[in-house]
């Protein structure tokens, strides 16, 4: 794993990814619900193929900040680049055209629409042709169907799940649902992936597997990877830098080491020492 | 032990359908021309060739699109009258004028859909419900009020639009059914139908896979609108005279309780419980009055029973059981051929 390098006041970028751009740099974002501060002030910095971690105790807020990132909520503060652009003011479906894919912490698959079916709709703008061509069969109809039903085929492969392509997505069992999630996410061509708990209710042999492939993930598709997970295992095993969130604000930053002995990351998780006593 | 699955290649499959679809018309008109079938049952075919259209057509709407609308009859009233107006009007011979005024009468319709799709879609379920019940309601009203647009009487209101051709036959009626059937299937199955299916599964998702939904949606509603106008303006060349009564609330629920009852994203099933729901009042002529209480009891015991109507989701496909008989082990091979003139 390269080595972290910080970068003035934003935080810390692998040093591999120093020539280029950030592929998402967050300056002071922010959202309000009515007075409450969901997500307050939040500076992070990925890296062009970075593998980031947020984590934080249940309500921080990490969530929210996928939701922002993705504009389902319009920040009330702050700027976020990706690559370098400005993401105010576009829908969730632009965002996604110009690069952000997401898995959600209670899974969103098209359940009744087979496996198959799901990983092409991930593939709508990569396979582009006009209604009329479909509606009259027309050559680019097949050209483009066919390269669709081979890239689909192939992205499934990742996770081994060919065999399941024409089973409805809703009867896959939990685990192979959220894999699903994550090769829909894929099929978008991201730059940046943003995974939601993607080991929740998997067992220690399937995380130890998840990890692996994210890794692949990382290293086949060369994009960088924003994962929001409980499972220490596999934050600590894959996360080059990690975020800690409390109460909608970041209270740390940087690496794996870093993040283990600081004692604000402890308290938040754990509580003051004595306190309990008191 | 594991053979590979054969299958049938597209052109084949197409060839299949439209050899059956062929036979099918064949069979019907040459059965109509020699007198077998009589005119009391064509006119009835016909009407269920009609049904069918509007049935697929909402299908589009509420099954493929999971939204629900309910002023499908002003979409119908907008193809009738105005390919009843063109056909009156133009001066034309009828046999050139009919053709012309199917296409204006879906055009019509699409253009009204686009208009009512685009702020009647931003709103969900029973705020939609509403809203294009006003629509329709408002298109009703509207026919039924004006008589005479810059001097020109054109509607004629309330007094009905007289003397229309009557250029709809069994052939062109079942024509039309088949082209709609197709063209529904061909945008169903390609990117733009998987866009307008994944908005019926999950919105959200949908939007976070870079589809745009607003888009979609008003495509899903326009299409509906499209097929709807074309059935309209087979009705308006089938009964030759056109009352704005005959598109209310009633119509609109009427061709919902088809889909709802053949089960909604089910083209097949819309096909079947459009044939039936038109039949079954027609062959039970005497107890016509109870035909409303047929209806809900139809219904609720669908709804009690198959909540997600007659056929479910399932889409008939002749080449996929022939596939099936195919891959079976050789015991025989004769199939049985039923009206297989539906979906690739």
């Amino acid at each position: 794993m390269d080595k972290l390098v910080p970068l003035p006041s934003l935080g810390f970028i692998p040093e591999r990814d120093l020539g280029s751009t950030p592929i998402l740099d967050i300056h002071h974002l922010g959202v309000e619900f009515g007075g409450l501060h969901a997500v307050d002030d939040f500076n992070l910095i990925i890296g062009r193929t970075e593998i980031a971690g947020l984590i934080g105790p249940n309500g921080a807020g990490k969530t929210t900040v996928f939701n922002l990132l993705t504009n389902v909520y319009t920040p009330t503060r702050g700027v976020v680049l990706l690559d370098g652009v400005d993401i105010r003011g576009k829908s969730t479906a632009q965002l996604n055209r110009m690069g952000i894919a997401r898995t959600f912490q209670n899974i969103r698959l098209f359940k009744d629409l087979s496996v198959e079916d799901n990983v092409r709709i991930g593939l709508h703008n990569a396979f582009e042709y006009s209604l009329g061509s479909a509606l009259f069969r027309l050559p680019s109809y097949w050209k483009n169907e066919r390269l669709a039903h081979d890239t689909a085929l192939g992205l499934l492969s990742i996770f081994d799940m060919q065999s399941l392509a024409d089973k409805p997505a809703g009867s896959l069992p939990y685990g192979a649902q959220r894999r699903l999630e994550i090769v829909r996410a894929l099929a978008t061509k991201p730059k940046l992936l943003l995974l939601d708990e993607p080991a929740a209710g998997m067992n220690p042999s399937e995380t130890g597997e998840l990890m692996e492939n994210i890794r692949r993930i990382r290293d086949t598709f060369e994009i960088a990877i924003l994962l929001i997970e409980h499972d220490m295992n596999l934050v600590m095993g894959i996360c080059e830098g990690i975020a800690v969130l409390n109460y909608g604000r970041i209270i740390a930053k940087g690496t794996q080491e870093q993040i283990k002995s600081n004692p604000v990351v402890i308290e938040a998780y754990l509580g003051r020492r004595g306190e309990a006593k008191a | 032990m594991k053979q590979a699955y054969k299958k049938i290649p597209m052109p084949v499959r197409y060839a299949i359908n439209t050899l059956l679809f062929a036979a099918f018309l064949i069979i019907g008109v040459s059965l109509i021309q020699s007198g077998a079938i009589s005119k009391y049952f064509t006119k009835v075919l016909m009407l269920i060739g009609i049904n069918i259209i509007l049935a697929v057509s909402l299908n589009i709407a509420t099954g493929y699109l999971g939204q629900l609308p309910l002023g499908h009859a002003g979409f119908m009233a907008v193809g009738a009258y105005t390919a009843a107006i063109f056909m009156t009007r133009s001066g034309l011979d009828p046999s050139v004028s009919f053709p012309i005024g199917l296409v204006l009468g879906a055009l019509s319709a699409g253009i009204f859909g686009i208009l009512i799709g685009i702020p009647a879609l931003r709103l969900k379920g029973d705020y939609l419900a509403i809203i294009t019940l006003g629509f329709g309601e408002i298109i009703r009203v509207v026919l039924l009020n004006i008589d005479s647009v810059l001097g020109f009487k054109l509607t004629y209101g309330a007094a009905s639009l007289k003397s229309i051709p009557k250029e709809t036959t069994f052939l062109n009626t079942f024509l039309c059914v088949g082209i709609a059937c197709l063209l529904i299937h061909t945008m169903m199955k390609s990117r733009h139908g998987r866009a307008v299916l994944s908005i019926r599964e999950n919105e959200i998702a949908a939007e976070s896979c870079g589809i745009n939904i607003t888009y979609y949606k008003v495509l899903g509603f326009t299409a509906s609108a499209v097929f709807a106008g074309l059935a309209g303006a087979l009705y308006a060349g089938y009964l030759g005279i056109l009352n704005p009564s005959s598109f209310g609330f009633m119509k609109s629920i009427e061709i919902l309780v088809m889909v709802v009852l053949g089960g909604m994203g089910s083209m097949v099933g819309s096909v079947l419980s459009a044939t039936v729901l038109t039949a079954i009042p027609e062959l039970l002529r005497a107890f016509s009055e109870y035909r409303m209480i047929v209806y809900s009891l139809l219904l609720i015991t669908v709804m009690i029973f198959k909540p997600s109507g007659l056929m479910g989701q399932y889409d008939f496909s002749l080449s996929r059981i022939l596939e099936k008989v195919f891959n079976r082990k050789p015991t025989r091979d004769t199939t049985n051929h039923k009206a297989g003139d539906k979906n690739g």
